[in-house]
C-alpha cells in the first residue's frame, strides 16, 4: 500500500453518504474529510447519526448509498474485513470484548493489518492492568480494563486510523483522565483518529476539529482555534 | 457367573459397551450440530443426511472403485465437507440473518432430497459394507467379549472429539470461532475474513458428521434413511447438553448412550424413550441445557 507521507494527505473523505437499518433512514448526506494525524470528533445529541457514521464507514450497517474513499481509494463496494485490511480500527460502542476469551486471546485476535503496530510488551507497558489481568476471561474485566482492552486490541494490528466509538462512556473520572493521555500519545505517533465523544470536556483540548452531527447530516465543522467563539453555537447543537 | 442388581455382568457390560459406541456416535454428530449452530446459528437439518452420505460414500467408493477403509476414513469426509462447503456458499449464505426457521426448513428441504434420491438409486433394504480383515476377531475379557472394531471406533472418536475440542478451546484458529460465535460482524470489522470462515466451519461440521458415517458404515446398516433416524435422537442429545456448547455436546453425548444402554439392561421397555425424558426433565429444570448459558 502506497501512502504518502505529507502532513495533508486526505485519509478519509465522506460525500453524500446516505445509511439506512431497512426502512429507517439514519444518514441524510454525511460529508466530512479527515486528513491523516488528524484527531476529529463527531458531537452531537444521541440518535444524531455519529455511531452509525462509523459503522457505515465499516460497512456495517445495512444499505448505504454515497462514497467513502480511504487512502484516495472507494470502499463502498468493500467487504467489511477488507476495509479493516486498509488500516482501520475500529472500537465499538459496547467494546465488544469476547467474553469467551481471556485478555491475551482478545488482545492478539485482530489479525496484524499493517506494520508499525504496537508489540505486546509496549502495551502492557501503556496498560499494567492489562499485563496483570492477562489469563482472566473477558467476561471478569470491569467497565475500565474492559475498554482498555478494547483500545489495546486495535493499537497491536498498526491500524492508523483509529474509529473510537464513545470510549470514556460510563467510566470512572480517574480512567478517562487515563484515556486522554492515551489518546495523546497515540496523536503524538501521528495516528489518525476520529472520535465520537458525549464528553466534550475530554474531546475539547484533545481535537483539531469538531464536526456537529444532527439527524444525519453535518450540521456544523469547528476548527478547535474557534472553539470559544463559537462555544453558543455549540452548546445550541448539544442542548447542554 | 457374576451378577450385579440381578444382571449377569456379561449382558450388563455388553449393554455398556453397546451404549459407549452410540454414545460415541451421538457425540461426534452433536458436536458437529453445536459447531454449526455457534458460529452460523443454524439448526442443521441436514446433519443426518450428511452422517449417511459419509456411510454410502464409503460403501460406493469400495464397490466401484475398491477404495478400502483407511482411504475412505479421510475421502468421505473430505468429499462431504466439500459439498457442504457448496450448500453453505450456494444456499445457506442467501438466507442468513434471517429467522432461524428459513435455515431450519432449507436444510431440511435439502435432507429430504438427498434421500429422495439416493433411495431412488440405491433403494430402502440397505448396502452391505464388510468389516476390514484386520478388525475380525476381538479381545476376549474376563467378563466379555470385546470386538476389536468396537474398541477401534470407541477410542478413534474420542480422540476425534477431544481433538475438535482442543483445536477450539485451545488454539488462534479456535479463538475465532469461539469470537465469531460471540459477534461475527466485529470479528469481521477487525480484517477477518468471516464468510470464508462460514463456509468453512459449516464444512467441517458436516465432515464430522460424515466421518461418524465411515465408522458406522462395518457395523450398522447402510441405507438412505439411516440419518434421519438418528438425526432426531441427536437434536435431543444436543438439547439436553446446551446449543452451542462444544465440551457439553461431546460428554452429554457419550452420557446418553451410556443412559440408553443401561435402560436397555434394566429396562427394556424404555430404551428408546430414556433419552427424551431426560430431555423433558433437563428442560424443566435448566432450559438452556446441562452446559448451555442461561440466556
Amino acid at each position: 500500500m502506497s501512502q504518502s507521507p505529507q502532513k495533508d494527505y486526505e485519509q478519509l473523505r465522506v460525500s453524500g453518504l446516505h445509511a439506512f437499518y431497512g426502512e429507517s433512514h439514519i444518514l441524510h448526506g454525511i460529508d466530512l474529510v479527515v486528513k491523516r494525524g488528524e484527531l476529529v470528533t463527531l458531537l452531537g445529541r444521541n440518535g444524531a447519526g455519529r455511531s452509525t457514521t462509523l459503522k457505515a464507514i465499516m460497512n456495517m450497517v445495512g444499505r448505504r448509498t454515497g462514497s467513502i474513499m480511504i487512502n484516495g481509494e472507494e470502499t463502498m463496494s468493500c467487504a467489511p474485513h477488507h476495509i479493516a485490511r486498509l488500516g482501520v480500527g475500529y472500537c465499538p460502542e459496547h467494546r465488544g470484548i469476547f467474553s469467551s476469551l481471556n485478555v491475551q486471546e482478545n488482545l492478539t485476535l485482530p489479525p496484524v493489518v499493517r506494520s508499525g503496530g504496537m508489540g505486546l510488551e509496549e502495551i502492557y507497558g501503556m496498560f499494567p492492568n492489562l499485563y496483570e489481568r492477562r489469563f482472566s476471561q473477558g467476561s471478569k474485566l470491569s467497565g475500565g480494563e474492559q475498554q482498555m482492552l478494547a483500545m489495546a486490541r486495535i493499537l497491536r494490528t498498526g491500524a492508523n486510523m483509529l474509529l473510537l466509538d464513545e470510549i470514556t462512556e460510563g467510566l470512572a473520572p480517574v480512567i478517562v483522565e487515563k484515556l486522554g493521555e492515551v489518546l495523546m500519545a497515540l496523536k503524538k505517533k501521528g495516528l489518525t483518529i476520529i472520535l465520537v465523544e458525549q464528553n466534550f470536556h475530554f474531546a475539547a483540548p484533545l481535537a483539531d476539529r469538531h464536526y456537529v452531527v444532527e439527524h444525519g447530516q453535518i450540521v456544523e465543522e469547528i476548527h478547535a482555534d474557534e472553539l470559544s467563539a463559537k462555544q453558543s453555537v455549540l452548546d445550541g447543537y448539544l442542548g447542554v | 457367573m457374576s451378577m450385579i442388581f440381578g444382571v449377569p455382568l456379561a449382558v450388563l457390560s455388553g449393554q455398556l459397551l453397546i451404549g459407549f459406541i452410540n454414545g460415541a456416535f451421538y457425540a461426534l454428530l452433536s458436536l458437529g450440530l453445536a459447531i454449526i449452530f455457534g458460529l452460523l446459528k443454524i439448526i442443521n437439518f441436514a446433519h443426518g443426511a450428511m452422517y449417511m452420505l459419509g456411510a454410502l460414500v464409503t460403501v460406493v467408493l469400495f464397490n466401484t472403485l475398491g477404495v478400502n477403509y483407511w482411504v475412505a476414513l479421510f475421502l468421505a469426509p473430505l468429499l462431504v465437507g466439500a459439498f457442504g462447503v457448496l450448500i453453505e456458499y450456494f444456499l445457506l449464505r442467501r438466507i442468513a440473518g434471517q429467522d432461524h426457521i428459513y435455515s431450519l426448513l432449507l436444510t431440511f428441504g435439502v435432507a429430504l432430497i438427498i434421500q429422495g434420491v439416493l433411495t431412488n438409486i440405491y433403494g430402502v433394504s440397505g448396502l452391505r459394507y464388510a468389516m476390514p480383515d484386520m478388525f475380525k476377531g476381538g479381545f476376549k475379557l474376563d467378563f466379555m467379549f470385546l470386538p476389536y472394531y468396537r474398541a477401534w471406533v470407541i477410542v478413534v472418536a474420542l480422540l476425534v472429539c477431544f481433538g475438535t475440542w482442543f483445536v477450539i478451546e485451545k488454539t488462534k484458529l479456535g479463538a475465532y470461532l469461539r469470537a465469531g460465535t460471540e459477534d461475527s460482524q466485529l470479528m469481521q470489522g477487525f480484517g477477518i475474513n468471516v464468510p470464508l470462515l462460514v463456509s468453512l466451519t459449516y464444512g467441517f461440521g458436516v465432515a464430522l458428521a460424515a466421518f461418524a458415517g465411515v465408522l458406522a458404515a462395518p457395523i450398522y446398516s447402510v441405507t438412505p434413511g439411516m440419518g434421519a433416524n438418528t438425526l432426531i435422537v441427536v437434536f435431543a442429545v444436543v438439547v439436553i447438553g446446551g446449543m452451542g456448547s462444544i465440551g457439553g455436546a461431546i460428554i452429554t453425548g457419550i452420557l446418553m448412550g451410556v443412559i440408553e444402554g443401561l435402560t436397555k439392561t434394566f429396562y427394556p421397555p424404555a430404551s428408546s424413550a430414556v433419552i427424551f425424558l431426560v430431555m423433558v426433565v433437563v428442560l424443566m429444570f435448566r432450559p438452556a441445557g446441562l452446559f448451555g448459558k442461561e440466556a
